[in-house]
């Protein structure tokens, strides 16, 4: 709530916003700050710098390895051929079906996650994946291995199959905002179509394109659900490293560990986002 | 006006933001039967008035809920069945494949609620951290139950044990004889574990079992992560999670678990062996319990009757586990013979980790299994 | 300036490869919820039954398809007045609202769900219990999609024109928000709704971590023991998911492409 007593400050027009504020307060706020005071505090509640000790442990420091590593490269990988295709679909004609469809494709895919995706994934390359199947019987060549697909490479895969389409629907209006006049102008000033992208088009892009990478990588850092349904077997990044300290039954009270890696996450995911609307400034700017 | 509004709305979200941030009250039940018995501190069946009381009190309830029992896992999918046959109450089964942390999780964040777990059924070190959460209580067939096996009080009680083996699909690898076998060649991408042992009990115990056929003990469980190690090197190593579908696909054909989740396994596949490797006996016994705040305690209470009954132990030794009357029984001849005798030999003096070398040998998990797998 | 022959063909074979990458696992997953495993291999519709015969699986269905009713009335009932509100008297309050309903982004659900425990033993003390109480976490998760179609659509009508022209009528707020404004966001509305029950029906963290039966949680404990029929069951969703979000795209467009795009 802002303006205390003190300041002059019309409350009365603010109180119909009570209901919302209050919902927000209880069911996000307090949450969150359980989490941040948690992780200062030990299984009695006193304070304690204790939980963020185990954030510079050897299981904890792995994980975040993992996540940024899985982050990075799914931002890396999603935004490159995600451009790439949203390139594609707006290099089509405005009215055409197709352009259309893909679009449409490309909102309900990255949508897609969590258990679904998992099991689509473990149903083609699993180990009696439809595709592994048919690349043994075509090729005679393993493609399952001993169980990538269930550690941090499958991971990779997996979640670029949301990354790509959040590329595209994130990117494909900062194509669209190139417009057609600039090139020509280019063209005419005796511009080779190589020098409007590497002069013109590929600096307007990059503020837009930085900003998607680092989209991709909060989405992908956040993730947990299909992460949790494909991976059992070792924690290799953060949020299954906080399942383990709310559910094993090896490693006991370890719940306030598990609120210091959660802080973790919001510490490394904000700066990721203050760095996204920053850059986000900078584009709106030209794409009007 | 305006001061007193603004003060008004923000004393509301201070109260709103206090009570928030500390947990609900607990919801007082009435938990007093008909005949006039607190069901919720009975602790024998006398208490209620005897077995037909008992009976009587549950199905007035009518309802049980039990957690983190997977139905291929020492029968429990039978035993359930059974009782909802043999009473009038039905069972609901919550998270089958949860794990014993997630029972007490769940106990606690369901407190009071018509959805709590009645019953356990915990791993060693997650039971004995939290006894204050069980409520006493002692079977007919108390006086059956070693003694090592037991709290005096009846505040928890072993239901079944096993060892930890080696399963595998014999016709797709040569048999196996001890925890070295599964470095060779021929069992690249074949082992499994069954889940992580920083995180369920089952896989814990078979990282130990590898670590003492590798010259370590129960209190030091290192040589078991280096061969783990090695074993992923080698490629051999499956970081798949092993049930009964994996097995029965044929993804998993070695898995490293209790034996009387093997022999569940055997039930689809022919093939299927068990072994104990006589070079590293590793035994464990699951603990039974009722929660103190269980919304249906008569029908827990009868729930432990029945488990401990000849029936229900006969029923877990149909799952290949061992139950803790098993001794007893086989004098009486109550027992399921033909199971009993079938049961996969086990010679040596099995290890039982203490809770402290438990918790030891944990930590030094935490800190290195990530790393020895990757 | 129309693409060269060359160009087209380039663009057809990416295509090709990535529609290849999206839609392989799709059918593999089709593929692997109709096979009949071992001794006689065959197809079978069996296993997309058990989604009508089997309890459990039923029950988590029915508890899934309310909770996306409930989250979209209640995320409409909270977030329309509002932002109504916000628009017409308390405009200093819009960055504040704007940043409260955005925030869910920057703090992941996983973090949510570690935090809310302590809320959540108030909601069922209060509310009774059953999984329909996840409306309230759900609610939060959809906060800033809902938000953005909401915005757009609220951006493209003078809504204090409109509102005068009602009170000097006569109408109350209450008319005011049902009876003018609703019914001129109509297409914000739906496409909140619509990404609402989108993310409802696949949302597996809080439902897992909370202990409530939802689709995605009966799913997972079902691939466990069946793991076709737990492909069948997902399959199925996911095809009713991308009905709902295909709708939301061709609202969108629409509305002359406002919001919910970015």
């Amino acid at each position: 709530m802002r303006g205390g007593p003190g300041r002059r400050f019309a409350v009365g027009p603010a109180l119909p916003l009570l209901p919302f504020l209050g919902f927000v307060l209880v069911f996000l706020v307090v949450p969150t700050l359980t989490v941040v005071m948690g992780a200062f505090q030990d299984e009695d509640g006193r304070l304690t710098l204790g939980n963020l000790d185990a954030l510079t442990g050897d299981a904890a420091l792995t994980a975040l390895r993992g996540s940024l590593v899985l982050s990075a490269s799914t931002a890396l990988i999603g935004a490159v051929l995600g451009a790439l295709l949203a390139y594609l679909i707006v290099s089509m004609s405005p009215h055409s079906l197709l352009r259309r469809a893909t679009l449409a494709v490309s909102g309900v895919l990255a949508q897609f996650g969590g258990v679904v995706l998992a099991f689509a994934w473990i149903a083609t390359i699993g180990p009696v994946g439809v595709v592994t199947n048919a690349v043994l019987e075509l090729f005679g060549a393993d493609l399952y291995g001993s169980g990538w697909l269930f550690g941090l490479p499958g991971l990779i895969v997996v979640y670029s199959y949301f990354q790509i389409p959040l590329m595209v629907i994130v990117f494909a209006p900062a194509f669209e905002g190139l417009r057609p006049q600039w090139r020509e102008a280019a063209v005419n000033l005796g511009a080779s179509t190589w020098d409007y992208w590497r002069h013109v088009a590929l600096p307007l892009l990059t503020p837009a394109f930085l900003g998607a990478v680092l989209l991709l990588f909060a989405n992908a850092f956040a993730a947990y659900a299909t992460a949790a349904v494909l991976v059992s077997q070792g924690q290799p990044i953060v949020p299954l490293l906080i399942r383990q300290a709310i559910t094993s039954e090896v490693l006991l009270g370890q719940a306030n560990v598990g609120f210091a890696l959660a802080l973790e996450m919001i510490v490394v995911v904000t700066l990721v986002m203050v760095a996204y609307n920053l850059l986000l400034r900078r584009t709106s700017r030209w794409m009007r | 006006m305006n001061t007193r509004k603004a003060l008004a709305s923000l004393t509301a979200m201070a109260t709103l933001f206090a009570m928030a941030a500390c947990a609900a009250p607990d919801k007082e039940t009435d938990t007093t039967t008909e005949s006039g018995v607190d069901a919720a501190t009975a602790t024998s069946a006398a208490d209620f008035g005897g077995m037909d009381a008992l009976v009587k009190a549950a199905e007035a309830e009518g309802k049980l809920n039990v957690i983190a029992l997977p139905p291929d896992w020492a029968n429990y999918g039978e035993v359930i069945s059974s009782f909802e046959a043999k009473y009038d109450i039905d069972i609901s089964s919550d998270q089958p494949t949860a794990a014993s942390q997630e029972e007490i999780n769940a106990a606690n964040d369901l407190k009071g609620t018509e959805r709590a777990p009645d019953v356990f059924d915990l791993g060693q070190s997650v039971a004995l951290a939290n006894t204050d959460l069980f409520a006493p209580y002692q079977v007919e067939t108390w006086s059956d139950i070693p003694d090592e096996f037991k709290d005096a009080d009846g505040t928890w009680v072993n239901d079944y044990g096993g060892y930890m083996s080696i399963g595998y699909d014999s016709a797709v690898v040569p048999d196996v004889t001890s925890v070295a076998d599964l470095l060779k060649p021929e069992f690249k991408g074949k082992v499994a574990l069954n889940g992580d042992p920083t995180q369920a009990g089952a896989a814990f115990s078979g990282v130990m079992m590898v670590a003492i056929a590798n010259g370590g003990s129960a209190d030091d469980i290192a040589p078991g992560v280096d061969f783990f190690t090695d074993l992923k090197k080698a490629g051999n190593f499956l970081t798949v999670d092993p049930d009964s579908t994996t097995i029965e696909q044929g993804t998993t054909p070695v898995v490293i678990d209790w034996d009387y989740l093997g022999a569940a396994a055997a039930a689809n596949v022919d093939t299927w062996k068990t072994v104990v490797p006589e070079e590293a006996v590793v035994a464990g016994y699951y603990y039974q319990a009722i929660n103190a705040d269980a919304p249906h305690p008569a029908a827990a209470r009868l729930w432990q009757e029945f488990l401990y009954s000849d029936e229900g132990q006969n029923l877990w030794l149909k799952g290949g586990a061992r139950p803790i009357r098993g001794d007893a029984m086989a004098e009486a001849g109550t027992i399921d013979a033909d199971r009993w005798g079938a049961l996969p030999e086990v010679s040596g003096e099995p290890v039982v980790p203490s809770d402290e070398q438990t918790v030891t040998a944990g930590e030094y998990l935490a800190a290195n299994w990530s790393k020895a797998i990757r | 300036m129309r693409p060269s022959t060359s160009f087209r063909i380039f663009r057809a074979v990416l295509l090709l490869a990535f529609a290849a990458y999206f839609f392989v696992p799709l059918l593999a997953m089709f593929d692997f919820s109709t096979q009949v495993r071992g001794s006689a291999p065959g197809r079978t519709w069996d296993n997309w039954q058990l989604m009508f015969t089997d309890e459990d699986l039923r029950s988590s269905i029915v508890a899934s398809l309310l909770l996306a009713l409930f989250t979209v009335v209640l995320m409409v009932a909270l977030l329309v007045p509002t932002m109504v509100w916000v628009r017409l008297r308390v405009p200093r309050m819009r960055k504040v609202i704007e940043f409260l309903c955005l925030l869910p982004l920057t703090i992941p659900a996983l973090v949510i769900v570690v935090g809310i425990t302590n809320v959540y033993s108030w909601v069922t003390y209060v509310l009774g219990d059953s999984p329909l109480v996840l409306t309230f976490a759900y609610v939060v998760l959809v906060l800033p999609y809902s938000y953005r179609a909401i915005d757009a659509a609220l951006s493209a009508i003078d809504v204090a024109t409109l509102s005068e022209a009602a009170r000097s009528l006569g109408a109350g707020w209450f008319t005011v928000i049902v009876r003018i404004v609703l019914p001129n966001i109509t297409g914000g509305v739906l496409g909140a709704a619509f990404i609402s029950v989108a993310l409802v029906l696949g949302e597996y963290v809080f439902a897992s971590l909370l202990h409530f039966d939802t689709l995605p949680v009966a799913m997972a404990a079902l691939y466990k023991s069946n793991g076709p029929a737990a492909m069948a069951a997902a399959l199925a969703s996911m095809i009713l998911v991308a009905l709902f979000l295909v709708g939301l795209t061709f609202l969108s467009r629409d509305r002359h492409k406002q919001g919910a795009s970015t």
